[in-house]
């Protein structure tokens, strides 16, 4: 089974980084939270793999 | 008019202080599934019943394919199929948008359909009967309200309208609900979780122009911020199901007024419709720790309850009684060993265990427990509407589905890889024969389907059905010329060859039977 990626795998961090804050701006603290969940679904079903997206889920709670 | 019950007359008992060999307490679906099992199978059954009557009001009404089967083996499954509305597809909505279409069965050649909707006092007063033409002895207003276990009997004190007696059983099956004295005497915890939110229940009588399928609304214009679930039952009912939130006050929210507005609201102004049943609940989702307790055994909702999102309350308590009874009767012949009746646990467990997570993942998806829970919900609906992607991720109830019982003891494994079909532990795939149905032609004991060749002599206490090597019996059970699937009586798959060898054959059977 493969693991979640982490080692650096963005083409280009700046411009990933800059596209999701542009996403949210203007936006509401509630409509930033569905966006954001609507995005982590899209990703989630973009990944496929249940066992992968609970190893980010995992990492995401313990690297805060 | 609405459903009269009918009343069964309490029969002052002629044998207080004696012993039986089986004891059902509890007439409701599952007892009632128990009694009449155990009596087909030649058992003496006495059954009590706190109540004169069945079901009182709108409970359980969707009968999953797997439960009509079982109730077509114990002889009623055609009048139910005649008396309920049959329906395979689940349409849901979000806002005022259909997001998902699904049908249950997507396939032909089955006799039963993936569903019928029928009321539960309907099922029950078939049932009745069918216990009565069986010869169940049938107690009614006979509630149970102590009961003692000792190493090789219960003993039971009954209260009836003549006074309190005493009862002794050999075997004790107690399928007397979510209240269960049974459980309470024997200080069992009952422990799970309860869901913070409230459901009003309302059974409407209309000519209504909506087809017979299941159909669910998130949020609707009719229902703002709320679930609505609907269903079409038998004789004109239809029952709607509001999502009401934890802090609707059920009082108010019974009053008759009050929900012929929201009724109105979702139907519209032209329909003409008629109460007829109102309650609030509220859902939860727990079990016991064992079932089998000695001598008694739990089952149904007396065992175990899951919130009714999935239908999986009721249809699991009759798998609960088609589990045990073929195993009951089998140890009190002589043919088990007691130790047969502890495979209930290994195998009735895990099932309970896979509706409560399936009930409990949907109710989660209804009801949203936090802020973060609902972004996530409203996104995945919003991202239905949109993208094929999202709608598996849309949770209105995942539709009761019969155990696989892959990990029990009883099985024997495969000794040699196949092709698909059906794996020990699974329930029998029915298929249309030539003269009728598969399932139809499995008898009360084991039964070795055997595909393409005459059956030889097959091993005492196995009966064979020969069936073709082509068409869709073997073809839903992957099986070729010479292959053998043994059935245990309850339809589960025992073992299965691609050779027929009666030591094999007559070894998996008494593994089946719990010989160690
Ligand atoms: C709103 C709602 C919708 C549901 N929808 C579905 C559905 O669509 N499909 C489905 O499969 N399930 C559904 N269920 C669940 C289903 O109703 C239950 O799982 C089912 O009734 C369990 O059957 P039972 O025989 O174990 O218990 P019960 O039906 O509760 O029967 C217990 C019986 O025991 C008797 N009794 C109780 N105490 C004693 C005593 N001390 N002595 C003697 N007798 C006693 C009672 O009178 C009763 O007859 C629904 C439940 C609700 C509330």
């Amino acid at each position: 089974m493969p693991d979640l990626t982490l080692t650096a795998n963005l083409e280009d961090p700046d411009a990933v980084f800059e596209a999701l804050m542009d996403a949210h701006r203007d936006l509401d603290p509630a409509a930033s939270r569905r966006l954001d969940a609507r995005l982590v679904l899209l990703l989630a079903n973009h990944i496929g793999s249940a066992a992968i997206v609970r190893q980010a889920i995992t990492l995401a709670r313990t690297s805060g | 008019m609405p459903h009269q019950p009918p009343r069964y007359p309490f029969i002052p008992p002629n044998d207080p202080g004696a012993r039986h060999p089986i004891v059902v307490v509890g007439g409701g679906m599952v007892g009632l599934t128990a009694a009449l099992d155990l009596a087909r199978h030649g058992q003496p059954v006495v059954l009590l019943d706190d109540d004169d009557t069945v079901s009182i009001g709108s409970r359980a009404i969707c009968h999953a394919k797997r439960s009509l089967e079982i109730f077509a083996r114990l002889g009623i499954g055609q009048r139910l199929l005649a008396k309920g509305v049959t329906w395979n597809t689940g349409r849901v909505f979000a806002g005022d948008r259909q997001v998902f279409v699904f049908d249950l069965l997507a396939e032909p050649g089955h006799q039963f359909p993936a569903f019928i909707n029928l009321q539960q006092y309907h099922l029950e007063e078939i049932l009745v009967e069918a216990c009565r033409e069986a010869g169940v002895d049938l107690r009614w207003s006979s509630r149970v309200v102590a009961a003692q276990a000792y190493r090789d009997h219960v003993t039971l004190a009954i209260e009836t309208p003549q006074g309190r007696t005493t009862l002794h059983a050999d075997w004790l099956l107690a399928a007397d609900g979510a209240r269960s004295a049974v459980r309470e005497a024997m200080g069992l915890d009952f422990v799970g979780k309860i869901f913070r939110d409230r459901f009003l229940i309302a059974d409407v009588v209309m000519k209504a122009p909506f087809p017979a399928e299941r159909r669910f609304w998130f949020d609707p214009p009719f229902h703002q911020g709320g679930s609505v679930l609907l269903h079409r039952q038998a004789d004109d009912v239809w029952r709607i199901d509001f999502q009401l939130g934890w802090d609707a006050d059920p009082e108010t929210e019974k009053d008759p007024e009050r929900v012929r507005a929201r009724v109105a609201a979702m139907l519209g102004p032209d329909v003409r419709f008629e109460l007829e049943w109102v309650s609030v609940y509220t859902f939860r989702c727990r079990r016991l720790e064992k079932f089998r307790h000695g001598r008694i055994f739990f089952l149904g909702d007396a065992a175990h309850q899951v919130s009714p999102f999935g239908a999986r309350g009721g249809n699991g308590g009759i798998q609960d009684a088609d589990n045990l009874c073929w195993k009951l009767d089998a140890v009190l012949r002589g043919t088990a060993p007691d130790s047969l009746l502890d495979s209930y646990d290994a195998e009735r467990i895990p099932a309970a265990d896979e509706n409560i997570l399936a009930s409990t993942r949907s109710t989660d998806f209804i009801t949203p427990k936090n802020e973060a829970a609902h972004a996530y919900r409203d996104a995945v609906l919003s991202l239905a509407r949109h993208h094929a992607f999202a709608r598996p991720l849309v949770n209105s109830g995942r539709l009761s589905r019969p155990a696989i019982l892959a990990a029990s003891p009883l099985n024997t494994p495969d000794d040699a890889p196949w092709n698909g079909g059906l794996p020990p532990g699974t329930p029998a795939a029915d298929a249309p024969l030539e003269d009728g149905w598969l399932l139809d032609r499995l008898g009360p004991g084991f039964t070795a389907l055997v595909f393409g060749t005459s059956p030889t002599a097959l091993p005492e206490g196995i009966t064979a059905l020969p069936l073709p090597a082509e068409g869709q019996a073997a073809t839903r059970y992957a099986a070729t010329a010479g292959d053998v699937v043994l059935l245990r009586p309850d339809q589960h798959v025992a073992a299965r060859w691609h050779r027929t060898d009666p030591a094999a054959i007559a070894a998996a059977r008494r593994r089946a039977l719990g010989h160690a």
